[in-house]
């Protein structure tokens, strides 16, 4: 059967391992992520599942293992072994961030125009008037009122800083996002409209996404696949839904069933 | 004949509960099964037999304990959907098998035309791919009743009928090879039932494979070209 389009994952990660000091967070993580796929880590906390987001997001280096991403004119590189430069430049492009607390991924005292436009303006892009014109498509995009621009996140809710953040990575239509608990802390109401217009983005623009949770009901709308971590291991992997219903480890048994250890 | 589209192959299914003494379930045990084009396979059993947990195994919604489920057999394009990688059974649930559950699983704030539109939209871009699968979704929302003041509404606040009726759209508008059904009739009335009869024999007609469920014995009856009872798997649960 002829069913696959790319012939190479997006992301390859190999044997992660990353210690904070005598203590192991994260190790013999392994997996590929193809693009326009959705993957899900999900386990309780402490299980590593926010360490192992930042490791293959260049943000720090492993202690052992690598992390590989598919550039688009220079094949698969090594995220770590580029030099600091090239890593950044690539982050700004290709790659997207979204935190978990908004105020960690905007700058706060700068208007949501300028937090939405500032990937173009680090690649040179300063013609105010066509800067402007793009800050309000994707502020529309994430169903931000353009008469906002001027305003700083300071004054946005919770729910408008995370979807800020969203078009604040998008704008350079990166291919591949991590995503930390982007709805932690968000009213149920204000959450559902977060997450269709996650999947809505992820399925127009074929964006690939890691996506750390520990709302399975989140998963299961938003992820093809899904990890299950515990104690900085995989201790299962699968589709969503096998996981969700099947779930063959003991600890994805309680997991699911909800019955967390304490 | 043609040759087999779906081989079932000594498929096994045991549940371990690891938080209930780690009970055993067993449910099915050495299931053999070849479905070819144009043949609707109607499982008969009792309830509890594990006639949907062997449509669950096809879909490869559950990972069985031992056998396998293959597509294509004996042909280059041959795959055992238990040993094949994620990605695959990603791409053999968009192209090769359709399966109609009991239950829509709502997505919020999605109108009802792009819930059923959107296996079409998938892996094609642009406005007119888009314009298409949407005519084609308003027509299976038309056959199937659903009055066209809804469609630009989410199905959550649908009856339980009308959400089921959406489900079989969106389940069965991509024309795919092999089509699961499990009880797809269950919460319908007598005229929605008759059109999902007439939509499960044109699929048969287009040549699908269809494994179904039915908890109606004469929907069931209306559209089997062959019968098997879970009991004749050889299941020593």
């Amino acid at each position: 059967m002829q069913m696959h389009d790319a012939a190479e994952p997006l992301l390859r990660v190999r044997g992660l391992r990353r210690l904070y000091g005598r203590r192991v967070a994260i190790d013999e993580v392994s997996f590929d992520l193809w693009p326009g796929e959705v993957l899900a880590v999900v386990g309780e906390s402490g299980s590593g599942k926010t360490t192992l987001l930042h490791s293959i997001a260049g943000h720090h280096a492993p202690d052992a293992g690598s992390v590989s991403f598919n550039a688009r004119e220079h094949g698969h590189v090594d995220l770590y072994s580029m030099p600091e430069g090239r890593r950044r430049a690539l982050a700004r492009t290709d790659l997207g961030f979204v935190h978990q607390n908004a105020a960690d991924g905007l700058r706060m005292n700068v208007s949501a125009g300028a937090n939405v436009v500032e990937r173009l303006m680090s690649l040179g892009q300063h013609n105010y008037g066509n800067l402007r014109a793009q800050a309000a498509e994707w502020l529309e995009r994430v169903e931000i009122d353009p008469l906002r621009m001027d305003d700083t996140p300071l004054t946005f809710s919770g729910g408008m800083r995370q979807r800020l953040q969203i078009a604040r990575n998008l704008i350079t239509l990166p291919r591949l996002m991590f995503l930390d608990e982007p709805t932690s802390g968000l009213d149920v109401s204000v959450q559902a409209r977060l997450l269709d217009l996650l999947r809505q983005l992820t399925r127009q623009l074929g964006l690939a996404a890691v996506l750390v949770t520990h709302d399975l009901a989140v998963a299961r709308l938003l992820a093809h696949r899904m990890i299950v971590m515990q104690k900085g291991r995989v201790v299962e992997s699968g589709l969503t839904d096998q996981v969700l219903d099947d779930p063959e480890h003991a600890y994805s048994q309680l997991l699911v069933s909800s019955v967390l250890p304490t | 004949m043609s040759s087999p589209v779906l081989q079932i192959e000594n498929l096994g299914k045991r549940f371990t509960l690891h938080h209930q003494q780690r009970a055993q379930l067993p449910v099915l045990d050495d299931v053999n099964l070849s479905v070819r084009a144009g043949e609707c396979v109607v499982i008969d059993g009792a309830s509890g037999a594990g006639k949907s947990t062997l449509l669950k195994l096809v879909y490869a919604n559950y990972r069985p304990t031992s056998g396998r489920v293959v597509l294509y057999p004996g042909t280059s394009q041959e795959l055992d959907l238990a040993k094949a990688p994620e990605r695959t059974l990603l791409a053999a649930r968009r192209d090769v098998i359709g399966y109609v559950s009991q239950f829509l699983r709502a997505i919020p704030r999605v109108p009802a035309l792009d819930v059923v539109a959107e296996p079409l939209m998938e892996g094609s871009t642009g406005g007119e791919a888009a314009a298409a699968a949407r005519e084609e979704a308003g027509r299976w929302l038309e056959r199937l009743r659903i009055p066209s003041r809804l469609w630009q509404l989410p199905p959550a606040t649908f009856s339980g009928g009308e959400q089921q009726r959406v489900n079989i759209a969106r389940s069965m508008i991509k024309p795919r090879p092999i089509l699961l059904l499990d009880e797809p009739t269950a919460s319908l009335d007598a005229a929605n039932s008759r059109t999902v009869v007439e939509l499960v024999h044109e699929a048969r007609e287009r040549g699908a494979a269809i494994v179904g469920v039915f908890h109606d014995p004469e929907i069931a009856a209306a559209v089997a070209t062959r019968r098997v009872a879970v009991s004749q798997f050889g299941r020593n649960a």
